[in-house]
């Protein structure tokens, strides 16, 4: 909650305008609510870690929400001096209702652990593999996280802000 | 009669059925995974047990390139994505932009877009539809197809000076107008196009051996279809009625009229089927927009974001500020966050962009529509032969550049 001065408008004013799925969420699991932001005519949920399984279970089978699809998960780096540093990114779509919702979850660097939503949606898995192999994020009880763009032997996480654009060392298979 | 030669032992023919599985590696050179695709597949005689696709050869970080280019300068990697989409690419990352900064794009700018966009989604299938058809054994169709593709990029060179990396979007707007003469080019395109998709139909549609390898190959229910995220001709394929350009209109998709083809089967026959009717369908989407083109700009009205024209430039001297700057320094965007998706030919192509202010975006991320259709492939080949493999990548209509990255 230590975002409320930004621009974008924030729980509190939101609670009247809130569209009925974030509504819904915050009403029957209110713990995995911790921020409602809308800009740019989107609403991301900011999750706390350990509730992002049970947040994505009820978006995906409650009849207020039918968040059925799961578009895209993609991690984002706010660069190494931030704390908490690392995003991940939940874009949920119903393909019935046709609305989308951002799921917004925070990590710190030295535990950047989060669990897996495989569980929940069988697409998750090659995004989860993809976030775990650009930034580092540690999914937990993910079934298969191994590399999936870069070679099995790459040192370190591409798309942090603090591994260089060329690498450290020109890159030779072993 | 000299006595039959002696075989030595390591020689001798054993007969023992296989009962052992066997991995063997399909790709990355091989021709029918459409670029650096590798399979590893697990068979026991002919039947494929377990496929995980292995991916990344084609990886080259245009997603780190993003955070070190300006915004402008993003689009041209969005071209070398999905190659046989480039104006698609162009739509999705421009268009997050613009909700970015909030800008208003002209009637005629959003009509050429829809116009084109169709134009490259017609070109997009006639490389899927030869390719897939080469890859199961029917040579003659790849030849048509690419006769008409042809015009076809003929036609987006001619608008933006490049056939597979046009550029043409940008952000507030177009590259410039038409060219002259392009209206008349392509309406004679659109008017011979109906009937060579009925020749592609005669030539495969059918064709009982095509049936055969396709019909009932490669299924995927509607359920896991969803569960899976599918998007695009696969999740219709499955019987679900879901395009963006109806469900999430964008760019003035609300206006046109056009049918969303579906096929309830989930086979590669029923993808088949409905690339086949969605050309038909781009078809109609493209003669509607072509003749609701009328004069005016084709560029916003945002002086700090988009290049001034080039007369201007040489007159104004504000222009010609604005001129430099943008290209020098670039333009500043409003910090925040978008996901913007569009249909693209082969599916949901979402645009993740993050800005923290500054001509620089902080992340941008692609949802490629190829990447998380491959990953549903385990599901539809498991239990089918190998060969049949071959058909089911084919119906996919995965563009490696777009699932590397």
């Amino acid at each position: 909650m230590e975002n409320n001065e930004q621009a974008t408008e924030t729980s509190e004013s939101l609670a009247a305008t809130a569209p009925p799925f974030v509504a819904a969420l915050q009403r029957e699991h209110p713990e995995c609510v911790s921020e409602v932001i809308s800009a740019f005519g989107e609403f991301t949920v900011v999750v706390p870690r350990d509730h992002i399984v049970a947040a994505c279970s009820f978006m995906k089978t409650s009849p207020d929400t039918q968040f059925n699809f799961l578009a895209d998960i993609c991690g984002a780096d706010r660069g190494p001096e931030e704390e908490p540093r690392f995003e991940v990114n939940y874009h949920l779509f119903s393909t019935t209702k046709h609305h989308r919702v951002r799921l917004k979850v925070l990590l710190n660097e030295e535990d950047a652990h989060v669990q897996t939503v495989t569980t929940v949606w069988k697409t998750a898995n090659w995004h989860e593999r993809e976030t775990f192999d650009l930034f580092g994020v540690i999914f937990d009880g993910h079934p298969d996280l191994r590399r999936i763009l870069l070679p099995d032997d790459w040192q370190g996480h591409a798309l942090r802000k603090d591994f260089p654009l060329r690498g450290y060392e020109p890159y030779s298979l072993k | 009669m000299s006595s039959a030669p002696t075989i030595p032992p390591q020689f001798e023919i054993v007969d023992q059925p296989l009962d052992t599985q066997m991995t063997i590696s399909m790709g990355p050179q091989h021709p029918s995974t459409h670029g650096v695709l590798r399979l590893e597949l697990v068979l026991d005689g002919e039947m494929v047990v377990k496929a995980t696709p292995d991916i990344g050869y084609l990886h080259t970080g245009m997603e780190k390139l993003f955070e070190y280019k300006k915004y402008q300068q993003g689009i041209v990697i969005t071209d070398r994505m999905d190659y046989l989409n480039p104006l698609g690419n162009n739509l999705a990352y421009v268009m997050a932009g613009e909700k970015l900064l909030g800008l208003e794009i002209p009637e005629r700018a959003q009509t050429i877009r829809v116009l084109m966009c169709e134009l490259q989604r017609i070109a997009s299938h006639l490389v899927w539809l030869g390719t897939h058809a080469l890859d199961i054994g029917a040579m003659t169709v790849f030849f048509y197809c690419f006769r008409e593709r042809e015009k076809i990029l003929n036609m987006i060179e001619a608008a933006s000076g490049g056939r597979l990396t046009p550029s043409y979007f940008r952000i507030g707007g177009l590259m410039m107008d038409l060219p002259a003469g392009f209206e008349n080019r392509c309406k004679q395109f659109l008017d011979g196009f109906l009937p060579s998709l009925q020749e592609f139909h005669t030539l495969l549609s059918g064709n009982k051996i095509f049936q055969r390898r396709t019909q009932g190959i490669g299924r995927i229910s509607a359920e896991d279809a969803i569960d899976w995220g599918l998007s695009g001709p696969c999740l219709r394929g499955s019987g679900i009625d879901l395009d963006l350009r109806r469900a999430n209109p964008y760019t003035g998709y609300e206006k046109y009229d056009f049918e969303v083809p579906t096929e309830p089967d989930g086979d590669v026959w029923s993808r088949y089927m409905v690339r086949m009717r969605e050309m038909k369908e781009s078809h109609k989407i493209a003669v509607q927009a072509l003749s609701r083109l009328r004069p005016g700009p084709v560029k916003a009205d945002a002086p700090k974001v988009v290049l001034p024209d080039r007369e201007a430039m040489k007159s104004h001297m504000d222009a010609l500020i604005h001129h430099f700057l943008i290209v020098a320094e670039g333009f500043d965007v409003p910090a925040g966050e978008v996901y913007h998706p569009i249909e693209a030919s082969k599916g949901e192509l979402g645009v993740y962009m993050k800005s923290d202010g500054g001509p620089k975006p902080s992340r941008v991320h692609f949802r490629g529509p190829s990447f998380v259709n491959l990953s549903a492939l385990p599901v539809m080949s498991e239990g089918e032969m190998v060969a049949d493999v071959v058909a089911i990548i084919g119906s996919l209509d995965i563009v490696l550049g777009e699932i590397d990255r």
